[in-house]
């Protein structure tokens, strides 16, 4: 078998005893079931307008409707504030506290954007409506679009992928559209051992078969083994860069070349363009395919998991494939090119129904027009400070994975010095709850043993990015000085504790039912 | 500039924590030929209200569907939000947190993709359904995927009225995954024609109720077809509130049931992002894409919620994942579960009923207009007419009376020859007023 | 009992061949949640994926040791799969395989061998 036993524990069998103090639900904390056991069952709480005629039998239905209503309760609007304001308080939130995951750029989501896409001549418009009755819209796009090309170099941009791995799909759909219409069947996408897991599963998705590419001990792409791993076969090299590592590729030029020299395409994973925007323009490093995660760099808020939305800029030999709908001038206006016809007869297709995540646009546009380009590279500088900041403050203390040279976005930490102490990265992690923080990515990259992958952004202020590294040090600290149990047990003053993982998956419960109730 | 915390001074010192003197030296990596000496040709920074203004500009620009009689659906629906589910979705702690990845500090976020589960499988009356997808359409082309998956077989029929959009999205997903797709030519009331086009190799057929005409249909025989063939039935659901009058995608059989999701809880968006719905039977469980919050224990014994059987998913399985797909429509899916707590089933059951009533009306309505014929025989919100002009032209003359009629079949699916087919909606949010103004300018335009 | 370097044990009695994941590998993955196996009947061919084991953190393939056809699938596993955690090489066995040439597990490694191999990793 395949041996794969990088992961992390799953299981709270080491579970230390509860500590002293208020246990979880108390206070103002107050416990909250779910709605199927407080709702009202045969209640709404929603007033309906109807006019006094109106029928409401749908006897033209008959035969063709549902025996009962469907068996949900409903709750009245008072209800309904106490349920979700009381579950949100069992959630961080990046408005709450550092939220350092490594790869996923949780920085500040600006309330204007969010008034902004809310105007009713964006958020109250249909897909389907005449074009000349949408042309503000069809502007936003164009001016995101305008802004996107400005900031990678790249001439083309296809907007509608709906999420990161969705644009990774697109570019992999139009390299492959670009190599069928020259005659060429190449079937084998390289990416290294370090990717995200979106990148191996696009390219099979996309059809592809995946071969990996090795790293070298400094956290780097192998040219070497790329070299050798090249060959007729290779329809495409797909990089993140700067890396999952947390660092820059210093050889992407050079893998760029190694690439188009073997007939492949390059592909950029764009998820770490916070590090670079405005400072670096992917065309200048050989790039032909890039997603950018709006909810990433262009800071759309992640919404506890979506929406996010994942446009691809594209080179003038990858542009004609790109997915429908096309955004055209025609003229004065603009106009969208919805079928694979006139300038978009060579489209790979479309990849959803309509435009996209305009929501997404709007908020995105209104983050850069408010940075602006000096902004947008300062954006970078401060992200890049920040991270750097945190692994000199912690370097010494904890084991840097990468000391030599600086890191970009993110500092990666692996388990190297807590090596004898009885502690995991995950116990780390969890105790980091305990301590008010909400822990870093774990176990990510693969690359690197029990890895710990820090990621600040630029908005976090010094004095926060201090207390978080003073709360890091000081665990760290009594790690070492084997105070186990503060570890084992963690989190204990979460809203619940460690929970059982593999219990949900040998036995999963997936919805309430009445009769497990 | 407002969004970045660090003073002059805060860089100066942390420059000199880290060790380095300019913050060029931290960009070292990147080589030379590649460094910006300075901003890209972009404007600079701009002040909150320069902002607003220009993008208030450009929303301006925009006829609004509540702005005056609106009747465009065809895959998208203008319903009334209640006001409490947009501040709540807009609560810090829900709009601005990850995926939770760290259950202990995401229990907000986990119940309510429980309960957001338990609702799309009470709707559907599958028993399994994910923590959503990213629209309707995306939701469709991984079904046919993983129909392919379970029955080991390479092709899907797509009925004649399935919305083009997602026809073409199934397409484009599943031809890359070496997957065939056949669509039926358009057909107003013909789903039953799969039944013909099932072979030994048809892994599943993908039937749409109401369609994209708005025809509903048992597909109960369908579903027997499917099944004595070997293959599944996908049934797409592009407006959500129909669940709340109609036979369910269970009821008749299906293995999969998929929708978008934004006609509750979500505003138009001008498409997205809108929230899919994803369910299955219990058998299909293991091949299911996407996300899904499972309930167990904490070490204390108390009930809590994860995310559970990722290695389904694409950060263990990678190139052998059941999909690609990272992310979910989180926020949406919370829209959809606050809109649907408050309305519960028997709230939905009067909408849907409502939507119906005025659906009805503006059939009457149109029905009367020489020049105009309807189409669909059994309906919920939406129906097809056909117009003595080009529907397309007619759409844009009404518009320009501030009147938006509807879609033009055309625009969907222009060489399908229905040129002359308009698709029209009514929802709750249609008033009497508006249908009588509809019918006034279609009237006219008509006889024009 | 013989063993393969990918952790995968084989019991011969006469042709037929029970097949299982070693203790090692078992501990190695932690909690198994969900064991994939293969229909009876199916013919499966030494080195290609025959089951997929799952814990919470990992999805394992497990490589058929030989040749043959499938003659047997462990069912109990789908209701109890911590049984391949607590006799993974006993009640935890995964497939039962008529071996086209009992000879193909001749070339396999015996338990010494294979501890011995397992003090290299």
């Amino acid at each position: 078998m395949t041996m794969l036993n990088v992961g992390r524990p799953t299981r709270p069998s080491e579970v230390a005893p509860a500590q002293e103090g208020p246990p979880p639900g108390r206070g103002l904390l107050q416990d909250e079931p779910l709605i199927f056991e407080v709702g009202g069952w045969g209640k709404t709480g929603v007033d309906f307008e109807t006019a006094a005629d109106e029928p409401l039998d749908a006897g033209d239905l008959a035969g063709l409707t549902r025996a009962a209503a469907p068996d949900l309760p409903g709750l009245s609007e008072p209800e309904t504030l106490r349920h979700y304001v009381r579950l949100s308080q069992r959630n961080h939130a990046i408005d709450l506290a550092l939220y350092p995951l490594g790869s996923c750029t949780m920085k500040h989501n600006p309330r204007l954007d969010e008034k902004l896409a809310r105007l009713p001549g964006f958020l109250d418009l249909h897909p389907l409506q005449p074009q000349s009755t949408v042309q503000g819209a069809l502007a936003v796009m164009d001016a995101l679009a305008h802004w996107l090309k400005t900031l990678t170099g790249l001439p083309a941009v296809a907007l509608s992928p709906k999420a990161g791995a969705q644009g990774e799909l697109c570019g992999l759909l139009a390299i492959r559209a670009a190599l069928e219409a020259r005659g060429d069947g190449r079937r084998t996408v390289l990416v290294p051992t370090s990717a995200h897991g979106t990148n191996p599963a696009t390219a099979a998705q996309a059809g592809y078969a995946v071969r990996e590419i090795g790293q070298t001990a400094d956290g780097h792409v192998d040219l070497a083994d790329l070299a050798a791993q090249l060959g007729p076969d290779v329809a495409a090299v797909m990089v993140t860069n700067p890396n999952t590592c947390g660092l820059f590729e210093r050889d992407v030029i050079e893998i760029a070349r190694l690439a188009h020299e073997a007939g492949a395409f390059f592909y950029c994973d764009g998820a770490n363009f916070n590090a670079i925007v405005g400072r670096v323009r992917p065309v200048d490093l050989g790039v032909d395919a890039m997603h950018i995660n709006l909810h990433k760099t262009f800071s759309t808020p992640h919404g506890g998991g979506g929406p996010g939305s994942g446009p691809v800029v594209l080179s003038a030999a990858l542009a004609p494939y790109a997915p429908t709908p096309w955004l055209v001038h025609d003229g004065d206006g603009l106009r969208l090119e919805e079928q694979a016809a006139g300038e978009a007869v060579a489209s790979l297709g479309r990849l959803c129904a309509f435009h996209g995540q305009m929501g997404m646009y709007v908020r995105a546009l209104a983050y850069m027009m408010s940075h602006g380009a000096d902004g947008l590279r300062q954006v970078a500088e401060d992200a890049v400070l920040n991270a750097n900041y945190i692994k000199a403050r912690l370097s010494g203390v904890m084991s840097a994975a990468y000391p030599d040279g600086p890191c970009m976005h993110e500092a990666l930490i692996d388990d190297s010095w807590l090596e004898g102490t009885g502690v995991s990265t995950l116990d780390f992690a969890k105790a980091m709850i305990d301590a008010g923080f909400h822990p870093m990515t774990m176990y990510f990259p693969l690359v690197v043993h029990g890895a710990m992958l820090i990621e600040p952004t630029e908005t976090e202020p010094r004095h926060e990015i201090d207390r978080f590294c003073d709360t890091l040090l000081e665990l760290a600290a009594a790690a070492k000085a084997g105070d186990v149990e503060r570890f084992k047990g963690a989190p204990f003053h979460a809203p619940v504790r460690r929970l059982d993982e593999t219990l949900a998956a040998r036995r999963p419960r997936l919805r309430w039912t009445r009769a497990e109730a | 500039m407002r969004y970045l915390p660090l003073t002059p001074a805060d860089r100066a010192d942390m420059l000199a924590v880290v060790g380095a003197d300019t913050i060029d030296d931290l960009f070292v990596d990147v080589p030379a030929a590649a460094r910006l000496a300075g901003p890209v040709d972009l404007p600079h920074h701009a002040s909150e209200l320069a902002v607003e203004r220009a993008l208030g500009r450009l929303a301006a620009r925009n006829r609004p569907a509540g702005a005056g009689p609106f009747f465009c659906g065809a895959g998208a629906y203008r319903h009334h939000v209640p006001a409490s589910v947009d501040h709540l979705i807009q609560r810090s702690e829900f709009l601005t947190s990850y995926t939770p990845y760290q259950p202990e500090i995401a229990q907000g976020t986990l119940q309510v993709l429980f309960e957001f589960q338990t609702q799309v499988a009470a709707l559907t009356d599958l028993p399994v359904a994910n923590a959503s997808m990213y629209d309707g359409s995306t939701a469709c082309g991984e079904a046919v995927l993983m129909a392919s998956r379970v029955t080991r077989r390479g092709k899907a029929v797509l009925s004649g009225g399935l919305h083009p959009h997602y026809g073409e999205t199934a397409h484009t997903l599943a031809h890359s995954a070496g997957v065939e797709t056949r669509r039926l030519p358009a057909a107003v009331d013909g789903e039953a024609a799969v039944i013909e086009a099932i072979d030994a190799d048809t892994a599943c057929v993908v039937v749409q109720t109401p369609n994209v005409f708005g025809t509903v249909t048992d597909v109960s025989a369908i579903a027997e077809a499917a099944h004595a063939a070997g293959a599944l039935l996908i049934v797409v659901t592009t407006e959500a509130v129909a669940y709340g009058l109609l036979k369910s995608p269970g009821e008749m059989g299906a293995d999969i049931a998929v929708a978008e999701g934004q006609s509750i809880g979500n505003g138009l968006n001008f498409g997205g992002p809108y929230v899919g719905l994803f369910a299955c039977t219990e058998k299909l469980l293991r091949q299911a894409p996407g996300r899904l919050c499972g309930e167990t224990v904490d070490a204390e014994g108390r009930r809590g919620f994860v995310l559970t059987l990722s290695t389904r998913e694409q950060h263990i399985r990678r190139d052998k994942a059941t999909s690609n797909i990272c992310t979910n429509s989180g926020l949406c899916a919370l829209a959809f579960s606050i809109h649907m707590s408050m309305l519960g089933g028997a709230g939905l059951e009067t909408l849907a009923r409502i939507n119906h009533a005025r659906a009805v009306r503006a059939r009457d309505a149109l029905a009367a207009i020489p020049g105009v014929e309807v189409l669909t025989p059994r309906f919920f919100n939406e129906f097809a007419v056909r117009l003595r002009k080009p529907a397309a032209a007619v759409v844009e003359a009404l518009a320009a009376r501030d009147v938006l009629a509807g879609v033009p079949f055309s625009r969907l699916d222009p060489g399908a020859g229905l040129d002359d087919v308009l698709l029209v909606c009514a929802t709750e949010t249609t008033t009497a007023e508006d249908i009588d103004a509809l019918a006034r300018a279609l009237s006219a335009e008509i006889a024009a | 009992m013989k063993f393969t370097k990918d952790h995968e044990w084989v019991d011969l009695v006469g042709d037929v061949a029970t097949i299982g994941i070693t203790a090692y590998a078992a501990e190695q993955l932690g909690d198994v949640v969900f064991v994939e196996l293969p229909e009876a009947g199916k013919s499966v061919h030494a080195g290609e994926p025959l089951a997929v084991v799952e814990s919470v953190k990992a999805a394992s393939d497990v490589f058929a040791p030989v040749s043959g056809e499938v003659a047997a699938a462990n069912g109990e596993l789908s209701d109890t799969p911590q049984t391949v955690n607590d006799q993974p090489e006993g009640e935890g066995w995964f497939v039962k395989i008529k071996v086209a040439d009992p000879k193909e597990v001749d070339a396999l490694m015996d338990r010494a061998a294979y501890e011995a191999f397992l003090a290299t990793l």
